[in-house]
């Protein structure tokens, strides 16, 4: 029953979107919840009958498109993926179940329809210009959201975010065409095939060059540190439900396909650009940290500390071992919930006062307790607190990170502390303190609606704190064949030494900071 | 005293006219049939164009059929040829014009469909076009090329209006002016070869090493101009705004397509000839051609206030960027070239078809052109669906993957990169980039915008067929995916079978 789940998951959306048009204005909140609870279900399905002892794809689905140019249908997931489509399905689902927006809500919950269409779609393709396909057309719904509900500067907004974003994946685009002309060079047949293309081995400076095409389009979607710009505005521009799901799922994309693409296509390259990527990582965390706490509003202060963690998922990519992979990937996860919960808890705050500026807050802990209780285990986790989410992965990553250069991990803890000043003052400023504006003394707490979106983020957010194995299992079964693959395939020597093979320093080096890696060795030594 | 010649039938092999013979057919009996009974309305002239480009059609198809087992076949002392390119050359002419003739039939009355001689000039026109693609010789080409212009000129200036007698002239005189160069770029490259045969001149300047190297440059500089002119390439473009402004959106349409796929055919016949002979010079015009026609234009297009004038910069960015498949050359760029006008085709018909069923008789106080962008402002609350398909258009324009146009750059670009032209694939991909903004503005003017005064006006000259002709060209534009594969693979037999 799960052969052609991916395909369902990604074209059930589309579906119901279009069948949407017909169902009345009235209901369509019900519609969309209905549809969205129905897709999450699925999803779940899909870890259900993933087999968490394998690490290659899964689900495989296979049809040729355009088969004179190599172009094909082709979906699959690995623990890498899967559970970054299961939560862009089940924040879709709790966006639209804890929507507050009332202009035009089926033109928008339509918009979430297909843009989960694509998110979906891009984290299942196998194919590189299946993958653009989704990649591309995940930036249509979201213009539509920042430029249809968004702010006084929605328009200037969602332009940049668009052209941005649509500049890098088009020099990106011209580096999938270099790698099908390698790949046809090698082999003779025009293939896009992501697994294909996996077992080619380039050159180093074509691979140099290909890095940094591929890197563009990547860096900018994260965004990382010189082309960050765009996502300030948009977070301050959209509407709560496009925030939570730019933070929560698009970011995630450009990580995602650093892990997909550019590590096991280019692994010479990417052991010559670690050292300084981490250093624009390292950047991106100390910068936007200290950005961040010199904003007035509160979702911008969201929004940098937003960036700052891409930072960390980065550095932990680029420590090219298993951990700080594994590591990596559990943050996109962790930093999917935190942010996305600290968005919508904004904006329950935006949809009382119409205002996001800290300075018309203060003493709110007073007036609406169980929301200042919600918020602070969110920001707990956000800067990674122990036994939160946030902290499994920011862990990893910079442990990961560490036996590669001591001097930059301890340069990005560092980052790290200054993100707990950021939000923790900004916690004061909204919580504590004295009730000093009238307006906000008749505040109402959290309403029903509301907790139907943060109690379930808040149990994530502590229960995967707890108790990551059930995800990062499957996720280092992954991750290892991954760097394997890139040990294997590395032409220098150099390469060879920064990644390391997992298959043989494993035990000595992880064995006793983490205990569930045990878990592992156990396994392989099965082989 | 003269020797009798004496020319078998047979050798001349008269089935090579039969497809433009058909178009001529039928513009004579459109006049024919005026001729006995005037003042019909004109469906009958529509159908019946309609008709006669089918018939035109399926002699085209017989021709695939019959150029697919013997490969090209000449006719008519040698004047025609019928090979691969003139084959798909003549279909995108004939199926474009097959789904352009219907927007006559508009709800709005203009004056120029009550006249057959519209649609006789029309047929006219095809056959022209067909003349133009179907030939190796500069001077059947240059026939071809004046027969089809001089009915377009008509064409534009029977819509009656102020901007249309201006758009007509200056397009005529830019068109006699290009007809000059032309004629003078031919003669020059007669004088170094002696021949007026393409491939014949091809091969007596690979013979003789170029050691005319001044009369070949010379023809070719005044033969890039003339096409430069008809192809709208930058600094040669500047009639095209004003001409698109004057004409009415359906013919602008048009002329965005069609003239120009027929002047691709050519220009591809002659440059590759000149290119495959190795002159580097050559090579470095056309690039910097390329990529001057596609950035300047889109820059250009980026401050327009009008949609049709948008839309014409636009055409003139898609030409350079087609343009850059004739410079790379190779088997895969040349079918790249007809897949993206196959695909241009229909998003573009789309596009100016939802220019048309807007078109007012009448402008609203304070509108300043037919078009304005405002006229669409908040068209998502006033006319959704027409919004919707609109909004399709332009992202398909801008090249949104899975729609058509996507595919089209695509295989383009990848033409580019694997000839070995990476600057040349990134300047294209980033002029993409340039361009997207164009378009969005447009979509940042229906969905994000309230409606006003002037949007209401839109959708005034919607009637069943136009309906009918933007469903067909929605149609193809989203589902383009399902047809690439065998629409790739029969024009890369048809191209590669022709040799180029």
């Amino acid at each position: 029953m799960f052969d052609h789940i991916l395909s369902i998951l990604i074209f059930f959306p589309a579906l119901a979107a279009m069948l949407g048009f017909a169902v009345s204005r009235k209901s369509f909140r019900a519609y969309g919840l209905t549809v969205t609870a129905v897709e999450f279900v699925l999803s779940l399905g899909l870890w259900y009958g993933y087999d968490n002892t394998a690490a290659g794809m899964q689900f495989l689905e296979n049809a040729p498109i355009i088969s004179a140019f190599g172009i094909s249908y082709s979906l699959g997931i690995d623990g890498i993926s899967m559970f970054i489509v299961i939560l862009s399905t089940f924040f879709t689902m709790l966006g639209i179940a804890s929507l507050t927006e009332t202009r035009r809500i089926k033109e928008l919950v339509i918009t979430l329809l297909f843009l989960e269409m694509t998110m979906v779609g891009v984290f299942s393709a196998l194919d590189a210009i299946l993958f653009y396909v989704f990649w591309e057309l995940s930036l249509v719904p979201m213009l539509y959201i920042i430029g249809a509900w968004g702010g006084p500067k929605r328009i200037y907004a969602s332009i940049k975010f668009f052209l941005y974003t649509f500049t890098g994946s088009l020099v990106m685009l011209v580096g999938m065409l270099f790698m099908a002309y390698f790949y046809h060079q090698a082999t003779g047949v025009w293939s896009f095939a992501i697994l294909e293309w996996y077992r080619l081995i380039l050159p180093e400076s074509f691979q140099i060059w290909l890095f940094l095409a591929f890197f563009i389009g990547f860096a900018i979607k994260v965004p990382m540190f010189p082309f960050h710009t765009w996502l300030p505005y948009a977070h301050g521009q959209a509407p709560t439900i496009g925030s939570v799901i730019l933070a929560a799922i698009l970011l995630k994309m450009g990580t995602y396909a650093f892990v997909r693409f550019s590590l096991p296509l280019f692994p010479d390259a990417s052991a010559f650009f670690m050292i300084p990527i981490a250093i624009i990582a390292i950047i991106m965390i100390i910068y936007t940290a200290m950005v961040a706490y010199a904003q007035e509003d509160i979702k911008q202060v969201i929004a940098y500390s937003s960036i700052s963690h891409m930072g960390v998922i980065i550095l932990g990519t680029f420590a090219l071992n298993v951990e700080g992979i594994s590591g990596s990937i559990f943050l996109m996860l962790g930093h999917g919930v935190v942010a996305g919960a600290l968005f919508l808890l904004v904006g329950v705050i935006y949809d009382r006062r119409h205002t996001k500026m800290m300075d018309q807050f203060g003493g709110i802990a007073h007036v609406m307790p169980r929301y200042a209780l919600i918020f602070g285990i969110m920001m707990m986790a956000s800067v990674g607190m122990p036994l939160t989410i946030n902290f499994v992965g920011e862990f990893l990553s910079l442990l990961g990170f560490y036996q590669q250069s001591h001097m930059l991990t301890l340069l990005a803890g560092t980052g790290i502390i200054v993100g707990a000043i950021y939000m923790l003052a900004a916690y004061k400023k909204i919580f504590f303190g004295d009730v000093t504006k009238e307006e906000n003394k008749s505040l109402k707490d959290l309403n029903k609606t509301e907790y139907l979106g943060l109690i379930p983020l808040a149990i994530i957010a502590i229960w995967l704190g707890v108790y990551p194995k059930p995800v990062l299992d499957p996720i280092n079964n992954s991750v290892e064949s991954l760097v394997t693959l890139m040990h294997e395939k590395a032409i220098s020597e150099d390469a060879k030494s920064v990644i390391a093979d997992p298959r043989e320093v494993k035990v000595y080096k992880i064995a006793p900071a983490v205990h569930h890696t045990a878990h592992h060795g156990a396994h392989s030594e099965a082989h | 005293m003269l020797e009798a010649i004496n020319v078998p039938l047979a050798s001349l092999n008269v089935m090579t006219l039969a497809p433009m013979l058909i178009a001529i057919v039928g513009a004579l009996t459109i006049l024919v049939v005026d001729l006995f009974k005037s003042n019909l309305d004109k469906t009958i002239y529509v159908m019946v164009s309609l008709l006669f480009l089918v018939l035109d059609l399926g002699s085209l198809i017989d021709w695939s059929d019959i150029i697919s087992t013997n490969g090209t076949v000449l006719g008519f002392f040698d004047v025609m040829t019928m090979d691969g390119i003139a084959v798909l050359g003549q279909i995108i002419v004939v199926v474009a014009s097959m789904l352009f003739i219907p927007l006559a039939l508009s709800s709005k009355r203009f004056h120029e469909f009550a006249y057959p001689e519209f649609f006789a000039l029309f047929l006219f026109m095809i056959a022209g076009f067909q003349f133009m693609v179907a030939s190796d010789n500069m001077i059947l080409i240059f026939v071809g090329l004046e027969t089809s212009s001089l009915a377009l000129y008509t064409l534009i200036a029977l819509h009656n209006r102020s901007k249309s007698f201006e758009a007509a002239v200056k397009y005529f005189t830019m068109g006699a002016l290009a007809a000059g160069f032309y004629a003078f770029g031919a003669m020059a490259l007669y004088a170094a070869t002696g021949s007026v045969e393409i491939s014949q001149m091809g091969e007596v300047l690979a013979a003789s090493g170029f050691d005319n190297i001044a009369y070949v440059l010379v023809g070719t500089v005044f033969l890039l101009a003339a096409f430069g002119f008809k192809l709208s390439l930058v600094p040669f473009h500047t009639w095209t705004p004003d001409v698109y402004e004057g004409a009415s959106a359906s013919l602008a349409g048009y002329m965005s397509i069609v003239p120009k796929i027929a002047g691709f055919v050519v220009a591809m016949r002659l440059f590759e000839m000149l290119i495959n002979s190795g002159l580097v010079w050559l090579e470095a015009i056309l690039y910097a051609t390329v990529v001057i026609t596609m950035t300047a234009a889109n820059i250009w297009a980026l401050v327009q206030t009008d949609v049709k004038r948008m839309l014409a910069y636009s055409s003139v960015s898609h030409a350079g960027f087609i343009m850059a498949a004739i410079l790379i050359g190779t088997t895969q760029a040349n079918s790249a070239l007809f897949f993206y006008w196959f695909l241009f085709t229909f998003t573009n018909l789309g596009s100016f078809t939802m220019l048309w069923i807007s078109r007012q008789k009448v402008l609203v106080a304070g509108q300043s052109s037919d078009h304005p962008y405002e006229k669409f402002s908040g068209m998502i609350k006033t006319m959704p669906i027409a919004a919707t398909i609109m909004a399709l258009f332009m992202l398909s324009l801008a090249g949104i993957p899975p729609l058509g146009l996507f595919w089209g750059k695509l295989y383009i670009l990848s033409a580019a990169v694997n000839a070995g032209f990476p600057v040349l694939a990134l300047i294209m991909a980033l002029n993409s980039a340039i361009a997207a903004y164009y378009y969005l503005k447009l979509i940042v003017y229906m969905f994000m915008k309230e409606p006003t005064e002037a949007s209401y006006n839109y959708g005034g000259n919607a009637s069943i067929p136009l309906k009918t002709i933007i469903g067909i060209a929605s149609v193809g534009t989203i589902f383009a995916i399902l047809v690439a594969n065998p629409v790739l693979e029969t024009i890369t037999s048809f191209v590669s079978a022709s040799g180029y």
